[in-house]
């Protein structure tokens, strides 16, 4: 129709750029000005009391040589290669128990959901409490079961995993979308299965988990970005990442460049070297998934 | 046939994986215990689907139960404590009921230190954060809306182009735009203020752009045809036509803002100073790392206190926020 053409469109077009032009505005403030800065803050030695003196690569340089960051680097690494599959897999089968048709769902996932929305600073608070050395409850319970408990904020070899076991208490918000995309796998397709003779266990493998993986690649992919980024729950339950540094995370390490020694310069070069890792591990898991993950009708 | 065999060696790859990560497990943390009941739990899951359809069903529901007080736990136990007198948090065993309730442990927690500051902290950290939250969630709903509508009824060039773009940001980390952003609001003279927080609230945000547009797009367009045909503007057709149709989409994407405004605790520890402007998640810090460790039933109510606005909000709005996730995860 006359949709494409005529002052109409112009009209239209117009109108377009003025009610997109609150992002368009904030887009360049917010995101693209900041995002180039950081690029060239990361070449220079930058305070914010004095401004920026250009110094090319030395912030790199100096990066490759400082234990703190490849420690921060390798604890941010392998506490998300804990906590991301882990954390996939429980609420995954969280979602699948869900979605048994079984009496009082709503009231279970309500149970299961609500932890994802405590706060991070109250979460830390209470579970500062609940792992508590002494009077820990979690580890009275253990001894309940026979099992003597270890010192989760103590020591060195616990603190990822409690920070793991906080991680898939509060996933809850994985599990919805889980739940959701269960509830949107064809009966058809199952019943097409059960006619064929497919156990329970060869539904899953062979005709939900197909149908669900665009949402297990989204959950997947939103994970990485998440774990990269953990910052709160250790800044508050382990100061300047007790036990012995095993708690100290990328982004603390960068927080504290930037606000507690004023590097600035340096916190934007990790800024940019964080980006640069989620991109490639976005990328790579959009291709190594491109032959695994099926979309319906495409 | 093939495909059955498959299916087979396939099933039998995953039990031995699981049954290799359990005993590694065992090894490595020497518990035998925990790792005989994983075998267990492992191998009724693997049986699970032989078993009759009754007997499913009891395991399912069981293993729900078991679960379900395992996450309910520590929300018990939060409270628990929180109306505990001190001296019984310390015990071992712990006392599971309070000889006394002593309820005025939140107004305590409130009030902790009022004497020397001369307000109740956790009042004025409520009230600021009540006043910046309405100002994101107002600013996110307003402009989140406008531009939503341009990306998802009006046609302009370069729009498809932007909002790939747009989408591409949500890869974007933070702390990557921490340090521009930080000395941006320095130059600009609102370290210290509340501006840094909202103010980026009213320019739009790439996740509710999209959820909005997505909502958007499904409105017949033969709706804002007729109401172009009687003459009706733009602005006439978002304000009487769009907005009345997308309740549910706008109070999903408040609610989510809501949620990230209440949570955030990254934003105000670089911009706020002022301990008589701090937000719930910051003054909880705060009290935290000048009290904690010594009166856990008073952390406890604190921390009570800063969780409850949050899950009163959701069982308000429990089937949006359920809807609104959901949603999230179908790109």
């Amino acid at each position: 129709m006359t949709r494409n053409t005529g002052p109409g469109a112009k009209r239209e077009a117009r109108a377009g750029f003025v009610f997109a032009s609150p992002w368009l505005i904030g887009f360049c403030i917010f995101l693209a000005y900041p995002l180039l800065a950081s690029i060239y803050f990361s070449f220079c030695d930058y305070s914010v009391l004095k401004p920026p003196v250009y110094v090319g690569l030395d912030n790199y340089k100096e990066l490759m040589g400082d234990e703190l960051f490849w420690k921060t680097l390798s604890n941010t690494f392998s506490y998300a290669a804990i906590a991301l599959p882990l954390g996939m897999l429980t609420s995954l089968i969280l979602a699948m128990l869900l979605n048994t048709k079984v009496k009082g769902m709503p009231l279970f996932r309500t149970l299961f959901f609500i932890p994802s929305l405590v706060p991070q600073v109250s979460l830390a608070c209470l579970w500062l409490w609940v792992f508590n050395g002494e009077h820990g409850v979690l580890n009275t319970l253990l001894l309940k079961f026979g099992i003597e408990g270890p010192n989760w904020l103590g020591n060195p070899a616990w603190s990822k995993p409690a920070l793991v076991v906080m991680a898939v208490w509060g996933g809850g918000n994985a599990m919805l979308i889980y739940l959701a995309s269960l509830q949107d796998v064809p009966t058809s397709l199952l019943e097409a299965a059960d006619l064929d003779g497919a156990s329970g266990w060869q539904k899953t493998l062979n005709v939900t988990l197909p149908m669900i993986s665009p949402v297990m690649l989204f959950n997947l992919v939103m994970g990485i970005i998440g774990s990269l980024q953990v910052f709160t729950v250790p800044y508050i339950m382990f100061p300047n990442g007790t036990p012995e540094r095993s708690t100290y995370f990328y982004t603390s390490y960068l927080f504290d460049n930037a606000f507690r020694f004023h590097k600035m310069g340096y916190a934007s070069a990790m800024g940019w070297i964080m980006f640069l890792m989620i991109l490639a591990l976005t990328y790579g898991s959009l291709r190594l998934s491109s032959k695994h993950v099926h979309y319906q009708g495409g | 046939m093939t495909q059955s065999q498959s299916a087979t060696a396939r099933r039998l790859f995953v039990i031995a994986a699981i049954f290799a990560a359990s005993i590694l497990f065992a090894i490595v943390f020497s518990k035998t215990r925990i790792a005989i009941a994983l075998i267990d739990i492992v191998w009724l899951a693997i049986e699970f689907s032989s078993l009759s359809p009754k007997v499913q069903k009891v395991l399912v529901i069981a293993t729900l139960i078991a679960l379900s007080v395992a996450f309910a736990f520590p929300f018990a136990w939060l409270l628990d404590t929180a109306i505990k007198p001190n001296a019984e948090t310390m015990k071992n065993p712990p006392v599971w009921i309070p000889s006394e309730f002593q309820f005025g442990n939140f107004w305590k927690a409130i009030t902790h230190g009022q004497d020397a500051i001369g307000y109740p902290p956790f009042l004025i950290y409520f009230a600021n954060t009540v006043v910046l939250c309405s100002l994101i969630v107002s600013g996110v709903v307003a402009s989140n809306a406008v531009v939503a509508y341009s990306f998802a009824r009006l046609k302009w060039p370069g729009r498809d182009i932007i909002f790939s773009l747009t989408l591409a940001t949500m890869m974007v980390p933070f702390p990557v735009l921490m340090v521009p952003t930080f000395a941006l609001f320095r130059n600009l003279d609102w370290i210290g203020t509340y501006r840094p927080l909202w103010v980026p609230a009213w320019f739009g945000s790439a996740f509710s752009i999209f959820l909005l547009r997505q909502f958007f797009s499904t409105i017949p367009f033969e709706l804002s045809e007729a109401a172009k045909l009687d003459g009706a503007s733009e602005w006439r057709i978002f304000r009487d036509v769009i907005i009345p149709l997308s309740k549910p989409a706008l109070a999903v994407v408040a609610l989510f803002a809501f949620m990230g405004a209440w949570n955030d605790f990254l934003g105000p520890l670089i911009y706020i100073l002022d301990q008589k402007n701090f937000t719930l998640s910051l003054g909880l810090q705060a009290y935290q790392s000048q009290n904690g460790g010594t009166e856990w039933n008073l952390l406890m109510a604190a921390s009570s206190i800063v969780i409850a606005p949050v899950i009163i909000m959701f069982f308000f709005t429990q089937r949006l926020f359920i809807q609104g996730i959901a949603v999230t995860g179908m790109k």
